[in-house]
């Protein structure tokens, strides 16, 4: 699915990858933590496209090719979903309306069949309430005026509309309740298959309760310190990053 | 003297002489329209308020048609806003009696006002549309033939919104010279939507149409100007409020552009704790020219003002914004704030925004603030990131940054009117926007 090989990126000339690699095969969830400052976001701006990552070196292979050859909306529509840490609020851009293209542009893509409108908007409000989402969030602007939980809610129903093979869940758990961490988390649960692979980065271990991952990584200074099973996040949650950073250094 | 000012006087001398039907008032206010017109030099690019609109080219304008010559059908009813509303037509500048609906008790016109109305329009008539300041206010007077006055009673609500339909047909290419007087009495509430269309893209002419409203204390107001008309059409108009103690004004406006759009907004807040809220949306293309000018006075304290104007501006058009706000020493505790943003769609599109904010009070808070931007980066990115191409993307942001005033109106007809047009023009489809989920069910 995914094959980063030392990749190198900076930003604003402050490198802060420094030698990533990591490699994911369908099916896969892979937990990505890390102190702040060590890169977690900065991965997820990278795959995604996001203009002001510059990538100095290294490789990263998506589905086979160079994934940086790809524009954002075609890795977007090629299956990369980056559930955004700071969802963006637009207000006056129906999230309907936003949910429709944005689905519209990637079933094109797949060369599925166009949904008409009343179909989408059906879909649109049974999956709103798979996340526990009040379809008045619907009618309103992209994120306009939505609680820290109700944005994280509305990337996952945009996850779950959207099908992608590869998502990558930055900091998603940041700042929800245990009921909103529930359900993000059945959400993501409910989308597991063998051809679906997640990164699920967080700061916390709390979120791997509920999303059990195949593997876990520990971010620091903009490499891969360690990696292992699920156990590793106890371990992590037990002595803090301390003990890995000294061991870098 | 040009053209335009030759043409105008000659039909003013045209008007019937002194007759019965023709009050006193009525000549005299002619009269002096007629004198301050002649008198006003054309304004060119040296007149201020007129600095960045040229009338140059009106100035030359041919002839006028004669007005009521068109065809009425051509911009038939099922092209008007479906308003549970009285609805007043003027077509090609007169009256349309066969179009209109039926009326409130509430609306004379001026030839029809008895003695009692006579009084109320000649104490208010050309008192807030300052026939001295401005050009076209003269005109008005000049070549004041019908007018239209909406009296509410103290502490009376008009029941259903008024409709005023202006619309030009096909072939007349006239000159329509219109005006309405609102008289709001202390506690009196009304709303009033002036729709402005013609029958084609290419239909010509030449619009004043002035409005003057006395909002008296604790009366409201809503109003909506909506200049809609096609793209060959000139348009010059005015909207001219006072707002005594403790009165609310509520107002939008919109224009989509023509070869001329001038409309001037004159508010004035006479008496305490009155509000004023106003919006505006202005969306010339191709060639066209918008130009909104808005002068706000604060006479006395404890009055509010929240204005906000947005424009899309595209191809070689161009769009005009003056927002003043002046603030007279006595006015105390003011709450002001403007708001002008303008975007910008292609690199020949020009706007000239001009803040003007006087301040003569010293315990006051205002805002003001004009920008011209291109779209955000951060949204443009999140909705590439979710597979949209960028001129998608930017297609929908430019819509947004209008739509986040057109969903805050507040008459569903006229959202309901003019959200699919817009919807249309950006592209966008309007069964989404206006997702309604119980609606769903019965689909």
């Amino acid at each position: 699915m995914l094959r980063i090989n030392n990749l190198h990126a900076s930003v604003e000339d402050k490198e802060i990858l420094k030698g990533l690699s990591l490699e994911i095969k369908p099916g896969e969830v892979h937990a990505i933590m890390g102190p702040n400052g060590a890169g977690k976001s900065t991965l997820g701006n990278v795959l995604s496209g996001r203009d002001g990552y510059e990538v100095s070196s290294g490789t990263v292979e998506f589905k086979g090719a160079n994934l940086f050859d790809l524009a954002v909306e075609e890795r977007a529509r090629e299956g990369v979903f980056l559930a955004f840490q700071y969802p963006v609020e637009i207000p006056g851009v129906s999230n309907m309306e936003f949910l429709k293209v944005s689905v519209d542009t990637v079933r094109k893509h797949k060369g599925l069949p166009a949904l008409s409108s009343v179909e989408f908007m059906k879909l649109a409000r049974t999956t709103s309430q798979k996340v526990k989402l009040d379809q008045a969030f619907l009618k309103r602007g992209v994120n306009e005026g939505f609680s820290g939980g109700e944005k994280k809610r509305n990337e996952i129903l945009q996850m779950m509309l959207l099908e992608p093979s590869l998502c990558i869940l930055d900091e998603t758990d940041s700042g929800l309740d245990i009921d909103a961490l529930q359900t993000v988390a059945d959400g993501v649960n409910a989308m597991r298959n063998k051809d679906r692979s997640f990164i699920v980065v967080t700061h916390y271990q709390r979120l791997l309760d509920y999303i059990v991952p195949d593997y876990v990584h520990v971010l620091a200074d903009g490499k891969i310190v360690k990696s292992g099973d699920k156990s590793l996040a106890k371990e992590l949650e037990a002595k803090g990053y301390g003990w890995l950073e000294g061991g870098v250094a | 003297m040009n053209d335009f000012k030759r043409q105008a006087l000659s039909l003013a001398k045209e008007l019937p002489e002194q007759d019965l039907t023709t009050p006193q008032w009525l000549q005299n206010l002619r009269e002096r329209g007629s004198q301050r017109f002649q008198a006003v030099d054309w304004p060119s690019r040296r007149t201020e308020s007129w600095k960045y609109t040229s009338l140059a080219a009106l100035g030359k304008v041919a002839s006028f048609g004669a007005a009521n010559q068109g065809d009425p059908a051509s911009f038939p009813v099922d092209a008007w806003i479906d308003a549970d509303a009285y609805r007043l037509v003027i077509t090609d500048g007169v009256i349309d009696t066969a179009a209109c609906g039926e009326l409130p008790a509430a609306l004379t016109l001026f030839a029809d006002a008895d003695d009692a109305q006579s009084k109320i329009i000649e104490a208010h008539l050309g008192r807030l549309a300052d026939s001295e300041q401005h050009l076209f206010a003269a005109m008005s007077e000049a070549l004041l033939q019908q007018g239209v006055l909406l009296h509410v009673a103290a502490g009376v609500k008009l029941d259903k919104p008024l409709y005023l339909v202006n619309r030009i047909s096909e072939t007349a290419a006239p000159l329509v010279n219109t005006r309405l007087l609102v008289v709001l009495e202390q506690g009196a509430e009304a709303e009033v939507v002036e729709h402005y269309a013609t029958a084609t893209d290419a239909t010509k002419g030449f619009v004043n149409a002035q409005t003057e409203v006395v909002i008296g204390d604790n009366a409201r107001f809503k109003h909506y100007r909506l200049n809609l008309e096609g793209e060959a059409i000139h348009h010059v108009g005015g909207v001219f409020v006072e707002l005594n103690r403790d009165a609310n004004f509520d107002g939008f406006a919109i224009a989509k552009g023509a070869e001329l759009i001038r409309i001037d907004y004159g508010l004035m807040h006479r008496g305490a704790g009155a509000h004023v809220e106003l919006n505006g949306v202005y969306l010339p293309r191709n060639k066209q020219l918008v130009d909104y000018h808005t002068n706000v006075q604060h006479c006395v304290p404890h009055c509010t003002t929240n204005e906000v104007f947005r424009g899309i501006i595209g191809d070689r058009a161009r769009a005009v914004f003056n927002g003043r706000i002046h603030i007279h020493k006595d006015a105390q505790k003011t709450l002001a704030q403007l708001s002008n943003k303008n975007l910008l769609t292609s690199n020949k599109a020009e706007i000239d925004t001009k803040p003007e904010l006087e301040i003569y009070a010293d315990d006051v808070r205002c805002a003001h603030g004009a920008t011209v931007s291109q779209i955000n980066d951060d949204a443009l990115y999140y909705l590439q990131a979710r597979g949209v191409d960028k001129d998608q993307a930017r297609i929908m942001l430019s819509f947004g940054f209008i739509n986040e005033l057109i969903q805050q109106l507040e008459n569903q007809a006229v959202l309901g009117y003019l959200l699919p047009e817009l919807a249309h023009q950006f592209g966008r489809d309007v069964d989404l926007l206006l997702f309604d989920g119980d609606d769903l069910d019965s689909i």
